[in-house]
């Protein structure tokens, strides 16, 4: 997979300290599966912060919970197993438990305007952000829209094009709130992508507004 | 054990830490997680109690971080950052899973997806030697309005957003000094000295 457009190093940097929204943390690890550039680029910046917290005083901890964690040992040494490769590829590890082992196809898909399709992915009630997978038709062009909120997208298959280039498997959109774009998908396959966006409340450009209530993200 | 004064030299740290984890994926070597346990526990514990954490919880979650180190050292990979930071990031996912614990859905846990990696070679232990002292020197030239940002992030677990009203900065202000900031480790990285 050769992979064109990357994540912002500012986003790598909120993922190395683990400060990321839990919808953008899925999109982010989804593409960290998939990328070794920004896997390198997310492992050096969490060296940054291995340096600042090897800095910090240390608090004692008690006696009892030293021996109780050591006497929970033999007990825990049964839950030592390699977890299960992962199956298939056609979407990245972290997608893949949370599609319950299905596959894209076979999700329940909901038809919100012609040419386009969602699927909500579950999150905790904590987090403040929305993770959806999204299927755009071929050929389909999407409104020119901005975004007014912070939105990663990764593409999973298919491929679109706009003024920034063509996002096709692996790519990742991480584009700054203020740009407006129009993708348009290419003409011989759906392009299936997976977004992490704020609370839908924080869309306020209008032509997100104007798409909100037609399309419900 | 861990000499005391290798706190001084996070780079020996490193490499003393690394065979502990070894000697515990390896044999379930008790003395060596019992070492691991006093040389990182005591540190995982302000990291938790810095979120207003009561000592009680902190040490709750101490004692499940550790004992995670125990169930994954096979799964620790020295290519991928320091035994500190590898410690850390459990800790901090254990903290957020507590939170969510508290919510009602079950959610997949990140990070844990790497196979089980192979025991380093003397020579990658070396490079990451050279790397954690690029890192330190990277990081003590850092001009202190990028600091700040970091320390938010990595010590204070603020989001960028949070970050930006605390400091009544534009958001965008705050991505930047984080991107300069790991532009400027990178280029330490890449061309150290």
């Amino acid at each position: 997979m050769k992979i064109d457009h990357h994540l912002d190093a500012a986003t790598l940097v909120a993922y190395a300290a683990g400060t990321l929204d839990e919808a953008f943390n899925v999109v982010v690890a989804s593409h960290l599966d998939w990328c070794p550039a920004c896997a390198e680029d997310a492992r050096r910046a969490a060296l940054m912060g291995g340096e600042l917290i090897g800095g910090l005083a240390e608090t004692p901890v008690s006696e009892e919970c030293r021996s109780k964690t050591l006497s929970l040992l033999d007990t825990a040494t049964l839950h030592r197993f390699p977890k299960a490769a992962a199956s298939g590829g056609e979407v990245p590890g972290p997608l893949e438990h949370l599609l319950g082992g299905k596959l894209l196809a076979e999700l329940p898909w909901k038809r919100k305007a012609p040419g386009l399709a969602l699927h909500d992915l579950p999150l905790s009630e904590t987090s403040s952000g929305k993770l959806f997978l999204m299927r755009i038709a071929p050929g389909t062009a999407m409104p020119e829209h901005g975004h007014g909120g912070e939105e990663i997208t990764l593409i999973l298959s298919g491929a679109y094009n706009d003024k920034f280039g063509r996002y096709a498997r692996g790519d990742v959109a991480d584009l700054d709130e203020s740009i407006e774009h129009q993708p348009i998908v290419e003409a011989d396959a759906a392009c299936i992508c997976l977004v992490a966006t704020e609370a839908p409340t924080r869309f306020k450009s209008w032509p997100a507004r104007l798409l909100q209530p037609l399309i419900g993200i | 054990m861990l000499p005391k004064d290798n706190r001084a030299d996070p780079k020996n740290e490193d490499v003393a830490a690394q065979r502990l984890v070894q000697r515990v994926a390896r044999n379930l070597d008790r003395e060596a997680f019992a070492e691991l346990f006093d040389a990182f526990a005591p540190r995982v514990k302000t990291f938790i109690m810095r979120k207003g954490a009561s000592p009680d919880l902190a040490e709750d979650l101490v004692q499940e971080t550790m004992i995670n180190v125990w169930t994954k050292a096979g799964f620790y990979d020295p290519a991928k950052g320091s035994v500190l930071t590898w410690i850390f990031t459990i800790a901090r996912n254990l903290r957020i899973d507590r939170i969510r614990r508290e919510s009602s859905r079950p959610v997949a846990e990140l990070g844990d997806f790497d196979p089980p990696s192979e025991a380093p070679a003397g020579d990658e232990i070396l490079a990451r030697k050279d790397e954690a002292r690029s890192v330190a020197r990277a990081l003590s030239k850092i001009p202190p309005e990028q600091m700040e940002i970091l320390t938010l992030s990595f010590i204070e677990d603020l989001p960028q957003a949070e970050i930006a009203r605390r400091l009544k900065l534009p958001l965008g202000t705050v991505k930047s000094r984080m991107r300069l900031a790991y532009g400027h480790l990178r280029k330490n990285l890449e061309r150290p000295n």
